[in-house]
């Protein structure tokens, strides 16, 4: 195994009763990383982060922590800390008693601990909070305890549970940019588990996307929203348009999509094996929208539309169209550049063929 | 009906009559009762002779013997804390066991075991102290005719009653820390674990301070539920008589306003123990 | 933790369990149903027979008390609740702020109090040289001392009183769990008081009020010191005839009997209160 990751794993299952919760994930995070696990709920995510805290035992495959076995060890001996989705503060015991928790177990030596206290506690910006109760304090200094409470440990390895969940929009932005610089200052490795993919994609350095147990894609956030490899990661991360058809012609990595009503719109190729004939999917980005009323440039695809709302929400407004029964999304630019548009008013849309995507149809 | 839906002034001067003659209904008997542990006359009742502290002090030289000299209440008093002790120690912690069995553990049966934990709160106080006193009363019986043992641990007396009282109070102080321990956020015990807390550890430092007020209001709400049971008691007692059966036969004797005076200590105690579960809650 | 119990440890918070429940519920419950089957021929010569049981059918007496004990207890149940839910409604969704609880506790604190002291307190009052009558007479309302104990008003007057707190805690707990809204829905769609108190309020509170009235009725059918001390001559309660065999007769079989009826009615009633109102035991008391 290689041993200058962090965390590895190879081929991990857990089964309950039929059902594959985690279906051979392998993953691999570098020391000092901020590592993603993104998915709907029900994808296996939580399992998976139970099955590396050790609150639950793999069916297959191992895990390795700084190239030590883990799969033997119980929970409160790996060198793994977590905060939990509901944070899960002591309600029995002050802030800096919480904090000192883990220490104690240590057996670190009470004036000893004081100090490590009160020196992560200035560290994530709550100075002189040892002696209060933590119900007294705001959403956002609750997770700061609760990501004290791990630091303190010094852990090889942070694991968060979605524990930005509970906070309200606002907070939330906030402390996803706190998150992001708290783990470059202390240099800990965070695998962090989400639903939500903007957090996924503003804090992480690597990304897991995963689905039904499996991982679709692991990538920069970067990578994964500009080269989907899966339609599932396609549709998942961003907002997305999909138009299905079937592929007339393929050429230089470009294919030509007929859709339903005879349209025939061109996107570069995703997947293997996509030849005249077969189903595919096309996705393109609201943003990738361009409004065309004049004549479209020369390499690029397009589709007649028919405007069916425009909905305004500041820099993300967008405009509702339908081609043949499909909605399609466009980004309606604020800067004036955008064309008036009516109700029921014809309007093209078209795009650089090596901004879409096409995939074999995937089945439903 | 509710604050948000109009009500006619008539209604709401009707409604909070109701609510005053209700209160008074409940206040009434005691209020008078404890008025009457002070009244300088041989009857708790008017006219009013005038205050006097003699149904608590006096030492039976003038014919009067008030509480703290009172030889007879005061046994009896010392009998029902010794039970009401034990009935405390062993139903809390029998409470205890029952919540972590019933919340923690998942077992075939479970159901039908719950059942039978709240069996004791269908059962008429009466009959609980009946049954315990026919078998176990009448197993000493047995054992002394065909053997000749003496199980005196089993005729009336202190283990009898404590067992009859331990019978339905198990269940109700059960109920209230398994209600606490419902509530535990199990997340809690597998953060301790993370921390590095051994099962055990974890038990103890996360666990068993987060069930405490529940076991502490347990614990008070038994001892007062022993010290002022009847019904179970009365069935089991033995030579020596606990408070509210000694009470209870002084009082059909004739009633004397140290009767009124015992009545008002034991409201103040129950008041004070009230009071320290209220806290402790809070 | 939970799913790697072992057996072990199961069985060892399982055994207090157990030890409680068959030592001191199951065992002598049921040596209590055998005992009343025996007949006692000789002093120590036992036969089977149904002789106690027939007793209770042949004596008036008997059955008369019992079925007296069942009506007034089922007649003060449905007193106790009338008289607090009102009460019980006030205290959920009238009252606000600092008055809420200190209403509830003004409920509660009456009943720190024993039964024993609380009945006593009632005999000062109603009594002949009572409060009552003392006061009537300086009003000039009646001529001579009046007797307002020892009869069935007051019986009832002081189960109702005992009770009451066992009605108004879950009553209050129900009710405080409602969502107002309801209720202003239920007006909203042109419910008058009435119809909202029948189809949403009472279905919403049935689990509280079911639990308190098992809970009253238990108490009131197995108590002992009210009846026995605020009834008349003819007021007689049926633990008191349990109590008689038991205490003056040492006719344990015929009392064991007179026990093994009177769970039987509880538990029969207890079980079609639950019946008719779709709940179960173990939502309204667990």
């Amino acid at each position: 195994m290689a041993t200058e990751s962090d965390l590895s794993c190879s081929g991990l299952v857990r089964r309950f009763g039929n059902n594959a919760a985690v279906d051979h994930v392998s993953l691999d995070v570098p020391a000092g990383t901020f590592f993603s696990i993104l998915g709907p709920s029900g994808c296996g995510k939580t399992t998976l982060l139970r099955l590396l805290a050790g609150f639950d035992k793999p069916d297959e495959g191992d895990i390795f922590i700084r190239g030590h076995r883990m799969n033997e060890v119980p929970p409160n001996k790996r060198p793994v800390n977590m905060v939990f989705q509901h944070l899960a503060l002591f309600p029995t015991m002050s802030v800096g008693d919480n904090i000192g928790y883990g220490l104690k177990r240590k057996k670190v030596p009470a004036a000893e601990r004081r100090k490590r206290i009160a020196r992560v506690l200035e560290q994530v910006g709550l100075p002189e909070l040892e002696n209060r109760d933590p119900q007294e304090l705001s959403g956002g200094q609750r997770q700061r305890v609760a990501l004290a409470r791990c630091l303190v440990l010094e852990p090889t390895l942070l694991l968060l549970d979605e524990p930005l969940g509970a906070l309200d929009l606002k907070l939330r932005e906030q402390m996803k940019i706190e998150l992001k610089h708290l783990q470059k200052q202390f240099g800990t490795t965070f695998v962090y588990i989400t639903h939500d993919q903007s957090e996924a994609m503003v804090m992480s350095d690597q990304v897991a996307v995963m689905k039904n147990g499996r991982f679709e894609q692991v990538a920069p956030p970067e990578e994964l929203y500009r080269q989907p490899a899966t339609p599932f990661v396609a549709g998942f991360v961003g907002d997305n348009n999909r138009l299905a058809g079937t592929v007339v012609s393929v050429a230089d990595d470009v294919a030509a999509v007929r859709l339903s009503d005879g349209a025939v719109v061109r996107g570069r190729v995703a997947s293997a094996g996509l030849a005249p004939g077969a189903q595919a999917e096309l996705y393109i980005r609201p943003e990738s929208l361009s409004f065309s009323q004049t004549a479209a440039g020369g390499g690029s695809s397009s589709l007649q539309t028919r405007v069916r709302t425009t909905l305004f929400d500041g820099a993300n407004s967008r405009v509702e169209a339908e081609s043949n029964g499909q909605a399609l999304f466009a980004r309606l630019p604020q800067d004036g550049t955008a064309p008036a548009l009516t109700p029921d008013g014809h309007l093209e849309l078209s795009w650089d063929p090596d901004l879409a995507r096409v995939f074999g149809a995937s089945p439903q | 009906m509710i604050r948000s839906v109009p009500r006619s002034r008539l209604f709401d001067a009707l409604y909070l009559s109701y609510l005053l003659a209700f209160f008074l209904y409940l206040a009434l008997p005691l209020l008078v009762t404890a008025v009457f542990a002070f009244n300088d006359s041989p009857f708790p009742s008017l006219p009013w002779q005038g205050f006097t502290l003699d149904w608590y002090l006096a030492d039976g030289t003038d014919g009067r013997t008030g509480l703290f000299h009172d030889d007879g209440l005061l046994s009896a008093l010392w009998v029902s804390t010794k039970i009401a002790f034990w009935v405390t120690l062993v139903s809390v912690g029998l409470g205890c066991v029952n919540a972590v069995l019933f919340e923690r553990v998942e077992f075939r049966g479970k159901e039908l075991l719950y059942l039978l934990m709240l069996l004791p709160l269908v059962i008429p106080g009466v009959i609980l102290g009946v049954s315990i006193l026919v078998f176990y009363s009448g197993m000493a019986n047995d054992v002394s005719r065909l053997w000749g043992i003496e199980l005196d641990l089993f005729r009336p007396g202190l283990t009898l009653v404590v067992m009859g009282q331990v019978t339905f109070i198990t269940t109700l102080a059960t109920l209230v820390i398994a209600a606490r321990l419902r509530k535990f956020d199990r997340q809690l015990e597998e953060a301790a674990l993370n921390l590095g807390a051994t099962p055990l550890v974890a038990w103890f430092t996360v666990t068993l301070p987060w069930l405490l007020p529940s076991i502490l209001g347990a614990a008070a709400m038994a001892f007062l539920m022993s010290f002022e049971n009847f019904n179970t008691t009365v069935m089991l007692t033995g030579s020596d008589t606990p408070l509210t059966v000694a009470l209870f036969n002084r009082l059909r004797e004739g009633s004397t306003p140290v009767l009124n005076a015992v009545a008002l200590f034991l409201m103040l105690v129950s008041a004070l123990l009230a009071l320290f579960t209220l806290r402790q809650k809070s | 933790m939970n799913s790697s119990v072992s057996r072990f440890s199961l069985w060892l918070l399982l055994a207090p369990f157990l030890l409680w429940i068959v030592l001191l519920v199951l065992v002598p419950h049921l040596q209590m149903l055998r005992v009343s089957f025996q007949v006692r021929e000789s002093w120590d010569t036992l036969a089977w027979g149904l002789e106690q049981y027939q007793n209770f059918f042949s004596e008036s007496y008997y059955w008369r008390t019992f079925v007296r004990t069942g009506v007034m207890s089922l007649f003060t149940t449905f007193l106790t609740l009338l008289i607090a839910f009102p009460i019980a409604w006030y205290i959920a969704r009238l009252a606000r702020g600092n008055s809420k609880g200190i209403l509830f506790l003004a409920c509660l604190i009456p009943f720190w109090a024993s039964e024993l002291v609380r009945t006593y307190g009632w005999m000062i009052l109603l009594r002949e040289s009572g409060l009552f009558s003392s006061w009537l007479q300086a009003l000039g309302w009646v001529d001579g001392p009046v007797e307002m104990l020892y009869n069935d008003v007051a019986v009832i007057i002081g189960l109702v009183y005992n009770g009451l707190l066992f009605m108004v805690v879950p009553l209050v707990t129900t009710l405080d769990g409602m969502d107002e809204s309801l209720v202003e829905a239920g007006y909203d769609l042109g419910g008058g008081h009435g119809t909202v108190l029948r189809e949403v309020v009472i279905p919403w509170a049935m689990p509280g009020i079911v639990s308190g009235c098992i809970v009253v009725f238990m108490l009131t059918l197995g108590s002992y010191l009210t009846p026995i001390l605020m009834g008349g001559k003819d007021s007689a309660w049926f633990t008191q005839q349990i109590f008689t065999q038991f205490i003056t007769r040492f006719n344990w079989e015929q009392g064991a009997a007179l026990g093994v009826l009177l769970l039987v009615l509880s538990s029969l009633l207890v079980w079609l209160g639950l019946k008719l109102t779709g709940q179960s035991l173990r939502k309204v008391m667990g």
